[in-house]
């Protein structure tokens, strides 16, 4: 097997189109079912009653990282050709921050309103309008975020890269955590439930 | 079905919001196994396209396309723009993120209907009217909109997709996400709650 296919030539770019839809379906489709159509429930991550959103996010980078090591240690993917975004440190702290906050503002997150307008949500059309005007709003300021934008930039760089340790190390201390955040997350809730009826402000 | 549902949600039944009722409703997937089925597709991405998932880059090319045709000289010399654009031999609309955030709107439908829990509404918390919940969602949008690209990604492209690949800007952006949100939903909590 040499993956990724298409960086092989297995198929070509109208293709990668179609794939590119079928993927998107299967991400959709479990973004629904986790619940995250619903903005509530989303939101309520954030006043620590349910955390699913933590769940469901580290339950899918844990699967994702965990694959992505073994088929490349067995020697079936080559990691090189697997597209890693360059890091610009300061920009994407800021970044952060900013989404952060129109996350719980908001209620939904870009990839999860599509599934909340897919569903019915006219929050998630507004949510949706309003990422539209975002960009805009980015764009026409770009000439003069420009200098901010690539600021400090680090390159593509991995964890294990920067502490220069093992892969196979950050992996391990990844899911180690996970698994710890996991059993966390579920005593928080239940800490939550146990106190119904009282405001957590 | 419907009291699991919200049970689910950690949320009380609430008589005043209309959204509330989802009569034939089935309770959300467990969050263990949505997000293993999350992975499986992340991985699928990585094997078969050798690129992860997104979501905000299909709107900035839509945002991209919007100005070309509205200002085509005033697009093409703004870098940003320019970039989603491309040198012109190519539609930028036949964009990789554009087909699979077409995917994400059907396979969230396709859930949706699955589990009959699709129906129009709006989602919020019992105090808050429906004028200034979607009021919210404008406002969270817009600063979705402007974070993601200064981050050059979401919650999909930065967050999973990155975390997978232990990205370091990835893991530094996810920490921010949460630190942001956590700082300041106490200020709204009366849209949710």
């Amino acid at each position: 097997m040499n993956a990724p296919f298409y960086k092989f030539g297995l198929f070509g770019d109208n293709m990668s189109l179609i794939v590119a839809f079928f993927i998107g379906i299967g991400f959709g489709f479990f973004l629904e079912r986790a619940g995250f159509g619903n903005a509530r429930k989303l939101a309520a991550q954030f006043y620590f009653k349910d955390l699913t959103v933590f769940k469901v996010m580290f339950t899918a980078i844990i699967t994702a990282m965990l694959g992505l090591f073994y088929l490349s240690w067995m020697g079936l993917v080559d990691l090189s050709l697997v597209y890693l975004t360059p890091t610009y440190l300061l920009p994407q702290i800021a970044g952060g921050i900013i989404l952060g906050v129109g996350f719980v503002v908001g209620g939904y997150c870009p990839g999860t309103s599509c599934v909340a307008v897919s569903t019915g949500k006219l929050d998630g059309v507004m949510y949706l309008l309003g990422v539209i005007a975002g960009i805009v709003v980015f764009g026409e300021l770009y000439p003069f975020l420009g200098g901010f934008y690539t600021a400090t930039p680090m390159g593509q760089i991995t964890l294990p890269q920067l502490l220069n340790v093992p892969y196979g190390l950050v992996v391990f201390l990844v899911s180690l955590m996970a698994v710890g955040g996991f059993a966390g997350a579920t005593w928080v809730e239940k800490r939550m439930a146990s106190r119904k009826g009282v405001q957590p402000s | 079905m419907h009291a699991d549902a919200q049970s689910l949600a950690g949320e009380p039944v609430d008589a005043r919001a209309p959204e509330t009722p989802y009569p034939t409703a089935r309770p959300y997937m467990h969050p263990y196994l949505a997000g293993f089925g999350l992975g499986l597709v992340l991985l699928a991405a990585f094997v078969i396209m050798g690129r992860g998932l997104g979501a905000s880059g299909a709107f900035s090319s839509l945002v991209a396309v919007g100005a070309d045709a509205i200002a085509p000289a005033h697009a093409r010399a703004n870098g940003f723009y320019a970039e989603y654009l491309g040198d012109g031999t190519s539609n930028p609309l036949m964009d990789w993120l554009v087909f699979e955030v077409l995917g994400v709107f059907a396979g969230g439908f396709l859930s949706g209907i699955l589990a009959g829990r699709i129906r129009t509404g709006v989602e919020r918390g019992p105090s808050i009217s429906k004028g200034m919940r979607l009021f919210y969602a404008f406002v969270g949008g817009g600063l979705m909109g402007i974070g993601a690209k200064l981050a050059r990604g979401c919650t999909s492209g930065q967050a999973l997709t990155g975390g997978a690949m232990l990205n370091v800007g990835s893991w530094a952006f996810m920490m921010c996400v949460f630190a942001g949100a956590y700082a300041t939903a106490y200020f709204i909590r009366r849209q949710w709650q």
